[in-house]
């Protein structure tokens, strides 16, 4: 079982990312369980979402308190809030960022991160700062668990407005080609 | 064709509810509920639905508005929770007593005050003497598939009784999972003609009295009174035999099983049992499968059908075991204790020899259940085998 927390501010999807993620994942024959964290619903406020995925069924329906998998959607939120808490050895960070593993201070449990500039792509194709699709395709290219293709069947589920299925192809297929992934010394391996 | 989705439990009701085609539906949003109420507002406006969809003031109307439905002949659907359900309660009283097999969803919410718009069972457990049928879903397929078994088990000409189809506020409500969405033509042949007033109805073809004034000391009033009374009580029995047959029919017709009253695992070697209802039962399962590979002869009863209550399913589970843990996610204020154990404890007296049973209670307001705390409630339950039993009920979240 492999399980993955994102972390978000309310407004920017992180909910909804979960479920694309979900339907992706179930696209690829997974077994998932999704579920968001429980809070006041606030633009703004910190929020996380859940999910958990493997070959079996899975039958725990809970919160995840040590995932294997961060995806933090916004900047700005690892100064506020410990998006590293509980993570197990070995793990993957998925961060929204311009900046480089130098500039950042990366746990000695990360294995393995992938950045993006989400709110760069996100002004320039959607021209607002809503990250999610970004930062699913961010997740994609670093972790390699689903295809970029799975993950557009999962937006094309979502009912998006005017013309804003395509926009946050695009963006996905933008942040796909343009995160950076590093491994435990710094050193870019894509 | 059946189809595919990956959805949550609100949306999968909300299928569930579309298959079944009720001629109305009236909905007032609450939380968690309120997403269901727009899937289904939506599924209106798509046609995906066909149904008058009455928008009211507030859940008294909503309820009030279905009776009339109902005795009309329409088959109907509602969902609410929390103070939506407490602000029902008036017409939810009158609707068992009056035969209507009216489903509704109850997407169980922890009771205020202090506020709180999160999960826990208090409603569903503060309504289980009303007389409404109530059962408890523990995943998302499966609340999809009891709202349209639960028109079949309502309608039953021996059963004529509304149904919950209780699933937890936030963790079913929101929690997202692969789901089947049935072929239509194979919930029309389940589902069958619906008749929902051939007892009493609201009809100029075939006046008859509804509701009449009972009661008053002497004469026939209170004879009457209790025939009411009787009548639900046999309609309550009766659907213990109805929601297996028709559990039965389902798995039949649509390759998934569900245990239709009591679900008992890993029990047959087993020493000892926890007792789950609803959501948590997957992490319970879990637990109960990590203790055995430590050697526990650990088994778990799970509860889905509360009202009726299962005497027998429950009494051929629990004889199997010498010592229960119950988990409840809601309080019995007067006992102290969670309502299911105090049921469970009712059971037990049917039981020739006495075995301990704990009572814990935790996920109230929204908390999380997961396989830590179903550790120690398997911990604690196996020294109750070695009469290691405490006199109080176990708070089970951290700093409860």
């Amino acid at each position: 079982m492999y399980e993955i927390r994102f972390h978000g501010r309310g407004g920017q999807g992180a909910v909804l990312a979960s479920k694309v993620l979900a339907k992706a994942l179930v696209e690829e024959g997974k077994f998932v369980k999704a579920i968001p964290s429980f809070g006041f619903e606030r633009r703004g406020a910190p929020v996380a979402a859940f999910l958990r995925y493997d070959e079996k069924e899975i039958r725990q329906l809970t919160n995840i308190y040590h995932p294997d998998c961060i995806v933090c959607l916004d900047p700005t939120l690892p100064a506020t809030v410990d998006i590293f808490a509980g993570m197990k050895e070995g793990g993957i960070w998925v961060q929204a960022t311009k900046k480089t593993p130098k500039e950042l201070k990366v746990p000695e449990k990360v294995i393995k991160v992938g950045f993006c500039d989400a709110f760069g792509i996100a002004l320039e194709v959607l021209g607002r700062p809503i990250t999610n699709s970004i930062m699913l395709a961010a997740f994609a290219r670093t972790t390699g668990i689903v295809s970029l293709e799975s993950l557009n069947h999962g937006l094309a589920s979502v009912a998006f407005r005017d013309a804003a299925l395509e926009e946050n192809m695009e963006a996905a297929r933008r942040a796909y080609q343009e995160t950076r992934v590093y491994d435990t010394g710094g050193k870019e391996i894509r | 064709m059946s189809k595919t989705i990956v959805c949550d439990g609100n949306e999968a009701a909300a299928w569930g509810v579309a298959r079944s085609r009720p001629d109305m539906v009236a909905v007032y949003p609450i939380t968690p509920q309120s997403s269901l109420a727009e899937y289904i507002s939506q599924f209106v406006a798509d046609g995906i639905i066909q149904a008058d969809l009455m928008d009211v003031e507030g859940e008294h109307s909503v309820l009030s508005v279905l009776q009339g439905a109902c005795l009309a002949g329409a088959r109907t659907f509602t969902a609410s929770c929390g103070q939506g359900l407490a602000f029902m309660f008036e017409p939810y009283f009158r609707t068992p007593p009056l035969r209507l097999p009216i489903v509704m969803s109850l997407v169980t919410r922890d009771g205020i005050t202090p506020q709180c718009v999160w999960g826990g069972q208090q409603d569903a457990m503060t309504v289980k003497e009303v007389g409404w049928i109530q059962m408890y879903c523990e995943n998302v397929q499966e609340v999809m598939d009891t709202i349209i078994m639960a028109y079949k088990i309502a309608e039953n000409r021996d059963v004529m009784l509304p149904v919950n189809v209780c699933h937890d506020g936030n963790y079913l409500s929101y929690g997202v999972e692969k789901a089947e969405i049935p072929d239509q033509e194979d919930v029309d042949a389940f589902l069958g003609e619906k008749n929902t007033n051939w007892h009493v109805a609201l009809d100029p073809e075939r006046p008859m009295g509804v509701d009449p004034l009972t009661g008053g000391a002497g004469g026939a009033g209170p004879s009457m009174f209790v025939r009411y009374r009787k009548g639900l009580c046999k309609g309550m029995q009766n659907a213990l035999g109805v929601i297996s047959e028709v559990h039965g029919e389902w798995a039949l017709k649509f390759g998934r099983s569900y245990a239709p009253l009591v679900e008992e695992y890993r029990l047959d070697d087993a020493e000892y049992a926890i007792v789950t209802i609803g959501s948590m039962s997957g992490a319970g399962k879990d637990a109960v499968d990590a203790a055995r590979e430590a050697g526990e002869k650990v088994g778990l009863i799970k509860i889905k059908t509360f009202r009726p209550f299962p005497l027998r399913a429950l009494l051929d589970a629990v004889s199997k075991v010498k010592a229960l843990g119950v988990v409840d996610r809601s309080v019995s204020f007067g006992w102290n204790r969670g309502p299911v154990y105090q049921e469970i404890l009712s059971a037990l007296y049917h039981l020739t020899e006495r075995i301990p049973a704990l009572s814990f209670i935790g996920g109230l307001a929204g908390a999380d259940i997961t396989i830590a705390p179903f550790g120690r409630v398997i911990e604690m339950t196996g020294k109750a085998l070695k009469g290691n039993v405490p006199d109080e009920t176990v708070w089970l979240n951290e700093n409860d």
